[in-house]
């Protein structure tokens, strides 16, 4: 038992930490009333950006080369996003299509640049990728510590962190508040005083900037390398778990563990004897029918915000 | 004042516009000519007749793509689907062309109407969950997306095939290839279903335009509490919208497994179709003639693109920015409305 669960949890938490950052993303920007179908993009830009840097400076930075490159996805990534505020918040353009156009235009840039840096359509694999780590002290701990704190990814544990973060953010502070007020009725936040535009900017850009980073974490830990396919639906699976996990932050963190666990189980299935027997094809899938069964009520009511897909146009009630 | 239809023509025009200038301004920053980069993109789509077949090829799943998506728009409603109910059409129609003998005049129409058919069942679930539940159709067709890009590969490899990455080629009987098409263009893959597209065009503006049901789609689409009110039943009218949308969106699939390919292969993600769909819908304004037009334009884009690279040195991924710019600008008609709003003011 503890050998599979061995093989299991440091797997499910390799897998679910991009989807934890993006799906946090996800949280930020549709509760502040934006749908954000441009993950799946905001990700791909976090992969390019983050493996880009990677190679441009692994020499002079050495081992710092991941943590800087993250970094740097986060903040091109953020900046990228404020192409989907302008055009939902400022220009009413409708949420979903701006996102759709968000996606394809993080592709073909990623991919244009690549070709043209490169000169071909993948980059090399990257030579300083994360890698695991075991925890002094509490890899310790019997049972526990082998399970959870050895040969673990640092940037699993920051995910989970940044959830407990989020959390505190939108439910403890006067800005989450606000944040959350603008999604479920901008009219009345604004006659509160608060500027509905600005919030959902920043609200947007956050969204950039944990899209980028679950998209530089999974090009850093998983792929190693940039492709046209690197990401390919990561983006929506962590759509799928802001939805399953009903728009909160821990609920989004929970959800993405879940689906990080089923996308592990379909690559370490056949090591485990109860699940060896599982036709793949159901693990793939598990995701987006829990989440369409999420949707319909059958596991408990997903109740979206308000105002979410909304321009809010002054002046109108 | 410019009038609102007059207006409804210049957006897909100006937002076209913008977005081959923001091309033609990357292929500088790069140090490409642009009218090197255009005239490649023009030959490789017009050039000759290989390219004009294989530009048609092209177009004739987008007008399906874009009828799906401008069918349940007219109804108010978001088909991101299209793309999941492209593979199951694609499988559905392969499905049939393999298993059966049937003489030619049964095996193609049946194949064709049996993709028609997966399409609509796959689009009948969030139509369903929209009318019933208030479920929105949006997240349901992309997660079902996933659900049937997966399914499709495991049906291939494990029910019609044994454990092979492609099917078998369809048999002759059900295949809308043409020798005489692919001999008009010097071999291009150009197949008949560019006479069942435009055939599908008139469909859609027929019922849209001519019966009771395209009259109550559309007013649910402008006001469903209206429509209500007005006795129409609402929910049966978005399942229908949805499936209608969903029988398009499979046809085009019938349209890669009986024309281009002749079999379906293990896909490790989506063919973008449905996603292109989206913007062919979006540019033709939702109507069946403008789905034509913009079919046109993205399919000599997408087929053109493929003679950058070798003519001008250019990577084709430039059109994939081209058509991004090319949706926000026609999304964000809002701004293009204020631009004309500061001309008409600047003239007085």
């Amino acid at each position: 038992m503890v050998d599979i669960l061995n093989a299991i949890i440091p797997a499910a938490l390799f897998f679910s930490a991009p989807l934890i950052f993006t799906a946090l993303g996800g949280v930020f920007s549709e509760r502040s009333g934006v749908v954000n179908i441009g993950l799946e993009g905001l990700m791909v830009m976090g992969a390019f950006v983050g493996i880009v840097f990677n190679l441009t400076f692994a020499e002079t930075l050495g081992p710092w080369t991941p943590w800087l490159s993250m970094l740097v996805a986060m903040v091109v990534s953020g900046l990228f996003a404020i192409i989907h505020a302008i055009a939902t918040v400022s220009l009413r353009a409708d949420h979903v299509v701006s996102g759709i156009a968000i996606n394809f235009l993080a592709l073909g840039l990623g991919v244009f640049l690549t070709k043209q840096w490169y000169e071909k359509g993948q980059t090399d694999m990257i030579s300083k990728p994360f890698y695991t780590k075991t925890i002094p002290l509490l890899s310790d701990i019997p049972v526990i510590g082998t399970i959870f704190f050895k040969g673990v990814y640092l940037t699993s544990y920051i995910a989970i962190i940044l959830a407990f973060v989020a959390w505190y953010v939108l439910y403890k502070t006067p800005f989450g508040l606000r944040l959350r007020a603008v999604g479920e009725h901008p009219m009345a936040a604004d006659t509160n005083g608060i500027n509905v535009y600005r919030m959902r900017y920043i609200a947007v850009i956050i969204s950039g900037m944990l899209g980028g980073l679950g998209g530089s974490v999974f090009a850093m830990t998983i792929a190693l390398n940039f492709s046209a396919t690197t990401i390919a639906g990561q983006g929506f699976m962590a759509l799928a778990a802001v939805i399953f996990g009903k728009w909160h932050p821990l609920g989004a963190m929970g959800a993405a563990l879940f689906f990080g666990f089923a996308q592990s189980l379909s690559v370490i299935s056949s090591g485990v004897p109860i699940l060896a027997d599982v036709p793949q094809v159901y693990l793939s899938i598990a995701p987006y029918v829990l989440t369409v069964l999420a949707l319909a009520g059958f596991i408990g009511r997903a109740e979206a915000p308000k105002a979410l897909g909304d321009p809010y146009i002054k002046g109108t009630r | 004042m410019i009038s609102n239809r007059l207006f409804n023509i210049i957006v897909p025009f100006a937002s076209v516009f913008i977005g081959l200038i923001a091309g033609a301004i990357i292929m500088l920053i790069y140090g490409y000519s642009p009218i090197e980069g255009y005239k490649a993109l023009w030959n490789g789509a017009f050039g000759d007749a290989y390219f004009f077949g294989e530009t048609i090829r092209q177009v004739t799943p987008y007008i399906f793509t874009g009828l799906a998506v401008a069918f349940a728009f007219r109804a108010g409603l978001f088909n991101i689907g299209a793309e999941g109910q492209v593979f199951a059409g694609w499988l559905a129609a392969v499905w049939i062309g393999t298993s059966f003998d049937l003489p030619i005049f049964i095996h193609l129409p049946l194949a064709v109407i049996v993709a028609a058919l997966a399409g609509a069942v796959i689009a009948f679930i969030p139509g369903l969950l929209k009318a019933r539940l208030g479920v929105h159709e949006v997240i349901v067709t992309i997660m079902f997306n996933y659900i049937v890009l997966y399914s499709a590969n495991s049906i291939i490899r494990n029910v019609l095939t044994d454990s092979a990455d492609k099917t078998e080629k369809i048999a002759p009987t059900a295949s809308l290839q043409s020798e005489w098409l692919q001999g008009l263009t010097d071999y291009s893959r150009m197949h008949y279903g560019i006479v069942l597209a435009l055939l599908a065009v008139f469909v859609m503006w027929f019922i849209m335009e001519k019966t009771t049901i395209g009259y109550e789609i559309r007013s649910v689409g402008y006001n469903r509490h209206a429509s209500e009110y007005a006795g129409m039943k609402v929910s049966k009218n978005i399942i229908l919208a949805m499936v209608i949308s969903g029988a398009f969106a499979g046809l085009a699939g019938s349209m890669e497994g009986l024309g281009t390919f002749g079999n379906m292969s293990i896909q490790s993600g989506f063919t973008n179709l449905g996603f292109d769909g989206i913007a062919v819908a979006l540019l033709g304004a939702n109507r069946a003639i403008g789905v034509v037009f913009a079919a046109i334009l993205f399919g000599a884009l997408k087929v053109g693109a493929l003679n950058m690279p070798t003519d001008a040195g250019v990577p084709s991924e430039l059109v994939d920015v081209i058509i991004a710019f090319i949706i926000f600008f026609v999304a964000s008609s809002y701004l293009i409305r204020l631009i004309i709003l500061r001309f008409q003011k600047g003239e007085k």
